[in-house]
C-alpha cells in the first residue's frame, strides 16, 4: 500500500460532467442537408432519406442532431421483422425511421423527408392484391353458414 | 447430406415463404443498403434485385487463421438481417461450423463444387504455406492448405479473402514468417480475388459484400488492394469525427493528457487513421457502440498490407524515407493537404514492401536457429 499515496489523484469538478453532453460539431452540417431536402420536399414533392448511420459522428452528435430536431406529435410503429419506431419531428415532413432487430438493437436510422415515411405506406404488391382479399372476406359474409342470422 | 445444388427458388420466395412480410421485405432491403454503405434512395433497386436473386453456394475454407474472422461474423450485432443473409447463401462446407466431420466433410465440399461448377463462392480465411513451403505448417484432412485452395478455387466464380491474413499474409507472413505464408491473391491469378481486409474484418463489411452480390449479381467495385470501394473507399482520417481536431492541430501527446480528454485527435500517438482504408468509423463495432479511435486508441491500421511489420504500433505515422519526422510534424500543423502527401507516401512505400517481399523458407530459418 506504501506505494499507492505517491500516484497523484485530481478531482475534476463536477460542473464538466453535468453540462449538456458534449458533441462534435456534425449536427450543423446534416441540418443543412435535411433543409435542402425539405426545400426539394416543398418544391417538387422529392422525397429524400438520409441513412445516420453512415455519417461519422461522434459521441453526442446524434444526440445534439435529435435534440436539435425536437418531436413532432405523430409517432408510430410498424412489426416486421423486429420492431420500427417512426417518430415525427419538430418540424413538418422530417421523420425519424429507427429500424430496430427482434433484439432491439438498431439496424440502421434513416431521416426520411417526406409527406409520409416509405414503410408506413401499404407496399404496391399488397395494394394490387387487397381487393382481392377483401372481396374474399366479402363472399365468405354472404355465405349462409357464415351469416349471424344463421347462428 | 442435403442436395447441395444452387436451388431455383428466388431470394424473395424464399423470403416470403419464411413468412417475411413486404414491408419487413423493405426493412431487409433497408438495412442492407446500409451494411453495403450505399446510400438509402438505392432500397427500390436493391429490393428489385434481391427479390429475383438466387441463392449461391459458398465454401469457407480456413487455413492459417485464428478463427476471429468467423468470430467476428457469427457475432455480428443485428442478427435478424445477418442471419437472413448467412440463411440465403447455401453454405456448404466451414469446418469450424459444419456438424460433419472427417471424410463426410470433405465430401460435402467435392459435392457443392461439382453441383455448382463455375457458380459457388469460395472464401478464405487465413494465409497459406506457399507451394515452395514445408506442407506440413497447415494442413487439412491430411491435404496442404495449398492443394486445397488451388483444388477448390478451379472451377469458382470468385474468392472472397476474408481477414488480413487471407487478403495480405498477416499475422503469419509477418517476419521471419517462418510458414513461408502467402495470401490468396499472391496464389490466385486466375479468378476474381476480392480482399475483405480487417483484423478482423467488420462482420457487416463481410455479409455486406456477399449482399452485393446476392443483389447485383457481380462483385463489387474495387480498389488497387482489391477491397470494395463501398467499404475501404475512404481513410480512417477522413471519415473520423475527430478530423477538425488535426486540421487545427490539436493532438493528445499521451493517452493521459488533457488533449486525450478532449478527444483531440490521435495522429502523435501513432494512430494510422491517414494511411487506412477501412469502415470502422462509421459502422463502428460492438453493435454500434464505438470503435478504436472513439475508445481513445489509435488506429492500428489492421486492414493495410504489411501491418505486422510496419512501423511500431505507438509511433507517428511511418516516417518513409525521404521525409523527416519535422517535415511530418509540420505537416499535420499545415492540416490535410499535407497529411494526405505523407499518407501517399506512406502507402508507396507498402506497395514497394509487398513487391519486394521475401518470405524466409524453412531451410533459411533452420540455418538461422
Amino acid at each position: 500500500m506504501s506505494g499507492l499515496d505517491q500516484i497523484p489523484v485530481t478531482i475534476e469538478s463536477s460542473a464538466s460532467c453535468s453540462a449538456r453532453s458534449r458533441d462534435f460539431g456534425n449536427a450543423p452540417a446534416v441540418l443543412n442537408q435535411i433543409r435542402d431536402a425539405l426545400e426539394r420536399l416543398v418544391s417538387s414533392g422529392e422525397e429524400t432519406c438520409i441513412d445516420l448511420n453512415a455519417m461519422p459522428f461522434g459521441p453526442g452528435d446524434l444526440e445534439r442532431l435529435t435534440e436539435l430536431l425536437g418531436t413532432g406529435e405523430a409517432e408510430a410503429s410498424v412489426e416486421a421483422l423486429g420492431p420500427t419506431r417512426i417518430r415525427e419531428t419538430g418540424i413538418p415532413g422530417v421523420w425519424l425511421v429507427d429500424y430496430l432487430n427482434a433484439e432491439g438493437q438498431r439496424l440502421t436510422l434513416h431521416v426520411e423527408i417526406a409527406t409520409v415515411p416509405q414503410i408506413l405506406r401499404p407496399q404496391p404488391q399488397d395494394l394490387a392484391c387487397a381487393i382481392e382479399r377483401l372481396d374474399a372476406r366479402l363472399t365468405r359474409l354472404r355465405d349462409p353458414a357464415h351469416s349471424p342470422l344463421s347462428s | 447430406m442435403a442436395n447441395l445444388k444452387t436451388p431455383d427458388k428466388t431470394l424473395g420466395e424464399g423470403l416470403r415463404e419464411i413468412g417475411l412480410s413486404r414491408r419487413g421485405f423493405l426493412k431487409f432491403c433497408a438495412a442492407t443498403a446500409s451494411m453495403m454503405a450505399l446510400p438509402p434512395n438505392l432500397v427500390p433497386a436493391i429490393a428489385a434485385a434481391l427479390e429475383q436473386a438466387r441463392r449461391p453456394s459458398v465454401i469457407w475454407l480456413s487455413f492459417q487463421e485464428c478463427t476471429g474472422c468467423t468470430e467476428s461474423l457469427t457475432r455480428s450485432h443485428s442478427p435478424s438481417v445477418e442471419n437472413l443473409i448467412l440463411d440465403l447463401v447455401s453454405l456448404d462446407y466451414h469446418h469450424t461450423l459444419q456438424a460433419a466431420a472427417g471424410e463426410a466433410a470433405e465430401e460435402a465440399r467435392l459435392q457443392a463444387m461439382e453441383a455448382n461448377r463455375g457458380q459457388y463462392l469460395v472464401i478464405v480465411d487465413g494465409s497459406i504455406p506457399g507451394p515452395d513451403a514445408n506442407p506440413g505448417y497447415s494442413t487439412v484432412a491430411g491435404h496442404s492448405n495449398y492443394d486445397i485452395l488451388m483444388e477448390t478455387v478451379e472451377h469458382a466464380a470468385a474468392v472472397i479473402a476474408v481477414g488480413t491474413c487471407a487478403a495480405f499474409g498477416g499475422l503469419p507472413q509477418a517476419k521471419p514468417n517462418p510458414t513461408g505464408a502467402m495470401s490468396v491473391m499472391d496464389l490466385v491469378h486466375d479468378k476474381p480475388v476480392i480482399n475483405v481486409s480487417g483484423c478482423p474484418p467488420i462482420p457487416m463489411v463481410i455479409t455486406g459484400v456477399l449482399a452485393h452480390y446476392l443483389t447485383f449479381g457481380r462483385l463489387p467495385e474495387l480498389d488497387a488492394y482489391r477491397r470494395p470501394m463501398a467499404f475501404y473507399g475512404q481513410s480512417i482520417h477522413d471519415r473520423c469525427y475527430r478530423r477538425p481536431f488535426y486540421d487545427k492541430g490539436l493532438f493528445a501527446e499521451s493517452f493521459d493528457d488533457a488533449g486525450a480528454k478532449l478527444g483531440w485527435c490521435l495522429y502523435r500517438l501513432g494512430c494510422k487513421g491517414p494511411t487506412t482504408y477501412n469502415a470502422c468509423a462509421t459502422m463502428r463495432w460492438n453493435s454500434g457502440t464505438s470503435w478504436p479511435v472513439e475508445s481513445g486508441h489509435p488506429c492500428l491500421g489492421c486492414s493495410e498490407p504489411g501491418f505486422w511489420d510496419d512501423a511500431g504500433f505507438y509511433e507517428p505515422v511511418s516516417v518513409p524515407i525521404g521525409v523527416t519526422s519535422k517535415t511530418l510534424i509540420e505537416g499535420a500543423a499545415v492540416g490535410a493537404v499535407a497529411g494526405a502527401g505523407i499518407a501517399a507516401l506512406a502507402r508507396k512505400a507498402k506497395k514497394e514492401a509487398v513487391a519486394n517481399r521475401q518470405p524466409v523458407t524453412i531451410d533459411e530459418l533452420e540455418q538461422k536457429l
